[in-house]
């Protein structure tokens, strides 16, 4: 139990991604089953243990103390699951006989009834250390939030067996805690595992961007062309009766679209986009997209006023024959004549976008016929269907990005590499009448720039400061003074969460204007006008 | 028993300290005053421009160094368990186990014993000598971790852990952010009890102290200047180096490959305090008291009434309340958080 605590303190405070795989694989080359098990199925949100809600923790904790100082050390902590972890008084003389296993903490944990919980929860916590008792109650309240993806964690299984994570991912769905057969494998000990599990995720192949040179050296007839639609990547996949819709990771979503789920009445696995609207008819927008988005539940309305849809791009299987290794040609033929069988108005087909040479491509690319089109894709008309992101095969050549002229208000010091550095730039654009403009906030950017730009930036920064908080730094910016810096960024939702009622998606620096004056920055009304 | 003195006209709060009217002298008076009696050697409690200082003889060369050869009067060196006679008062200074030449006050008049605690820990810490439990009628103590949350665990399970992600991480450096004086030799005096044989990196800031503390017979190991001259980026690849944590934010830190930064406080003990201040690796050292001590230090004491000086006072004087002790904060100001 003690390792497993370590570990999420680590990750918790831990920013880079290769800091975190390191600390992953470290614990799962150190651990023996079950305990390494259990602890990936607490990462991935695979482990099943009945929620305490966070009254009754409370509760627990003021029978056992001054209610008065639990008050005092709440306020000052300010999380509860900490607060408890700290202040929990260990019984007088109780000395516990050894630290429980993280296997046997789930064990009590899984096997309390309802009334029993809150007392085997208490029994745990006394027998545990601090950072224990915070492990515990983070098993216990659901959701670890240490900042790993189940993906990162596949991604450390990878680096501890020395294989590809597509591997992985394809056998995941198929695999229950402790995952005992996984890690044998992994360890060269046992055979890969096989799966009779019914309806598994197939990695997905991704592509490469285009590059300023790729195009002259690739032929036109080689390659298909299609839209890029920008709404999300899923496979489709129905056998034996069993239906998942994946994300492009492997998360099962289908519970967020039960609507286009129960469509799925086909034996296939099948790559496309989701989104919203009716085929026949018209494609939503992006904000209507993200109606359905990061919902807990979907109500009938929603669903009904942003039905969601599949415009189908691939084939992988169709009726138990595995179409893999075909040629995208074939593939599509086939997906042609199958699309054609499904209810037309959850699934229809990613058209072609025809052109004979390059540049009827680039003049379709910037002038694309729906909003929610981000660019052209591009497929040779003879490549499988590789996992991963293999170079050749399959690209993406993105419509330009739009760019603003914003000005530099706050500086936020990085992480790791970058701590000593003000690196993360909060930047505004003009907004109120002439004469009496004032900046206000639109994004915020930590990346775009090169290492020696950063320590121009920082440079500024700590040459122009106007107040601190704590890592922040208010930096000067007014119409004679300030930083102009022009921000790229792929597209733009309304926001009821940010006052200038914009938010942008995917913001970067693309240039640094130190030629600029700050009163010739954008106008809030340049960014109202992209709204769709 | 009777008491021919009151503890609030033996010792009573004042814009500068806390004044003994009878002897008439301050203890760690925060501005110059004519006679200071001063507990150990931090900036906030030792200030220079005193009349006349007495302290452990550590204390004195501490405040030399820090603050030049001329940061008092006169000065007098206390030695620890003798008793002084001051204008009547018996004044005797005890070890308060914070750093090195720490002391609690002892003053004693008319029957009345009031110990003043300064800042003290309960901890074992191989670079002071340990806090002395001193029985008394009122005892002034700090507050710095004064709430249930502040648990310090022991010193050399953080120090292993700085040990094992070396061990993970060998291409990068660990930064170590310590108050430059106490915390860090501390640090690095558990390094060397944890087996670590490797030099040392030393920010500019810590060199003086160190070389003091070693000459006082605390064995610190081979230190060496964290200096770009002595090394490139790759020099100190896997190396530990400790610094005032101020420094770790400021461009001095890049001289470093990808470092981790460690920070030795008992405010580490929360994670939200950590991610605020960039810390990937906290490391809960204090050379506070906390909880935990307090109360068993205010319950060892036997005293009858408890005065709480700088830091959370309002749990431990509702502590005092619930275990029936007279109790209250004396609002002194000028004290600093550690670390902060």
């Amino acid at each position: 139990m003690n390792r497993f605590a370590e570990l999420l303190d680590r990750l918790v405070l831990t920013p880079s991604r290769n800091g975190k795989l390191t600390l992953l694989t470290d614990y799962f080359r150190s651990v023996e089953d079950p305990d390494r098990g259990l602890a990936l199925a607490a990462i991935t949100g695979d482990l099943n243990i009945a929620a305490v809600k966070p009254a009754m923790l409370r509760a627990l904790v003021v029978e056992r103390m001054d209610p008065v100082l639990f008050g005092y050390s709440y306020d000052y902590v300010g999380d509860l699951a900490e607060t408890v972890s700290l202040v929990w008084p260990q019984p007088q003389g109780h000395i516990p006989d050894h630290v429980p296993t993280l296997a046997e903490v789930v064990g009590r944990l899984q096997a309390a009834s309802r009334s029993d919980g809150p007392r085997v929860l208490a029994r745990l916590l006394d027998d545990a250390s601090i950072s224990a008792r915070f492990a515990i109650i983070k098993l216990v309240t659901g959701g670890l939030r240490i900042g790993v993806s189940a993906r990162l964690a596949k991604q450390a299984l990878a680096d501890l067996g020395q294989v590809d994570v597509a591997e992985i991912e394809e056998l995941w769905h198929g695999l229950t805690p402790p995952y005992t057969a996984l890690f044998a494998w992994l360890e060269g000990r046992a055979e890969k595992p096989r799966s009779a599990a019914l309806a598994l995720f197939r990695p997905v192949m991704l592509s490469n961007a285009v590059d300023d040179n790729d195009l002259e050296k690739l032929e036109p007839t080689d390659y298909a062309a299609e839209w890029k639609w920008d709404g999300i990547r899923v496979q489709a996949v129905c056998e034996g009766g069993v239906r998942r819709l994946y994300s492009r990771t492997g998360d099962d979503v289908s519970g967020a679209f039960p609507d286009l789920a129960a469509a799925m009445n086909f034996e296939a696995a099948l790559d496309g986009e989701l989104l919203v609207g009716d085929p026949r008819e018209a494609t939503g927008t992006f904000s209507d997209l993200q109606q359905r988005l990061n919902r807990k539940s979907v109500s009938p309305k929603i669903q009904q006023q942003y039905p969601a849809f599949m415009r189908c791009y691939d084939a992988l299987q169709i009726d138990g024959e595995d179409l893999r290794a075909l040629p995208f040609t074939e593939r599509r033929k086939r997906l042609e004549a199958f699309v054609r069988t499904l209810d037309p108005g959850r699934f229809d087909l990613s058209p072609f976008v025809e052109f004979s040479d390059w540049e009827t491509l680039e003049r379709l690319r910037q002038a694309p016929p729906h909003p929610i089109i981000e660019g052209v894709m591009l497929k040779r008309w003879d490549s499988p269907y590789l996992a991963g992101r293999p170079k050749g095969p399959w690209f993406k050549w993105k419509r330009d990005p739009h760019t603003i002229d914003a000005v530099l208000m706050y500086a936020q010091r990085g992480h790791g590499k970058r701590s000593s550095f003000y690196s993360d730039y909060t930047f505004g654009v003009w907004s109120g009448p002439e004469g009496s403009e004032e900046l206000v906030p639109v994004g915020k950017a930590y990346f775009g720039f090169t290492d020696e730009e950063l320590k121009e930036i920082d440079k500024y920064v700590r040459d122009n400061t106007i107040e601190r908080f704590g890592p922040v730094r208010s930096v000067r910016a007014d119409r004679r003074n300030g930083l102009v810096l022009e921000v790229a960024f792929e597209g733009l939702n309304r926001s009821t969460r940010h006052k200038s009622g914009v938010a942008m998606r995917f913001p970067r620096i693309s240039r640094l204007r130190w030629d600029k004056p700050a009163a010739e920055a954008d106008r809030i009304e340049t960014l109202q006008a992209l709204l769709d | 028993m009777f008491k021919a003195m009151r503890a609030s006209d033996l010792l009573k709060p004042r814009p500068e300290g806390l004044y003994c009217p009878p002897g008439d002298f301050f203890i760690d008076p925060v501005r110059p005053v004519g006679h200071a009696l001063i507990t150990h050697g931090h900036s906030d409690h030792a200030r220079s421009g005193h009349r006349s200082v007495l302290a452990t003889q550590e204390t004195l060369d501490i405040m030399g160094l820090r603050c030049g050869e001329h940061f008092a009067g006169t000065t007098q060196a206390a030695a620890l368990g003798e008793t002084l006679d001051i204008n009547g008062v018996a004044v005797t200074f005890h070890p308060a186990g914070h750093v090195l030449g720490s002391a609690q006050i002892c003053v004693e008049h008319g029957g009345m014993r009031i110990v003043a605690s300064g800042d003290y820990k309960r901890q074992k810490d191989a670079t002071c000598l340990p806090f002395e439990p001193i029985p008394c009628d009122v005892f002034i103590t700090e507050a710095t971790f004064g709430l249930p949350v502040f648990r310090h665990p022991p010193d050399h399970e953080e120090i292993a852990r700085v040990l094992k992600s070396a061990a993970q991480f060998p291409e990068r450096s660990h930064l170590i952010g310590a108050y430059a004086l106490g915390k860090a030799q501390r640090v690095m005096r558990l390094l060397r009890d944890a087996g670590y044989d490797r030099p040392i990196y030393i920010h500019g800031a810590l060199a003086k102290l160190s070389e003091y503390y070693q000459n006082q017979g605390i064995d610190l190991g081979q230190l060496e200047p964290a200096t770009v001259e002595s090394g490139s980026k790759a020099d100190f690849a896997g190396a530990i180096v400790v610094g005032p944590p101020s420094a770790f934010a400021d461009r001095w830190a890049r001289r470093f490959p990808d470092p981790i930064s460690c920070f030795a406080s008992g405010w580490m003990r929360i994670r939200q305090r950590a991610k605020q201040g960039g810390v990937e690796l906290p490391l809960i050292i204090s050379d506070h008291a906390d909880w935990d001590e307090l109360i068993i230090t205010i319950k060892e004491t036997g005293a009858e009434e408890i005065w709480v000086t700088h830091g959370r006072e309002e749990a431990l004087v509702r502590w005092c309340e619930l275990e029936g002790i007279a109790a209250r904060p004396l609002h002194l100001v000028g004290y600093e958080d550690e670390g902060d």
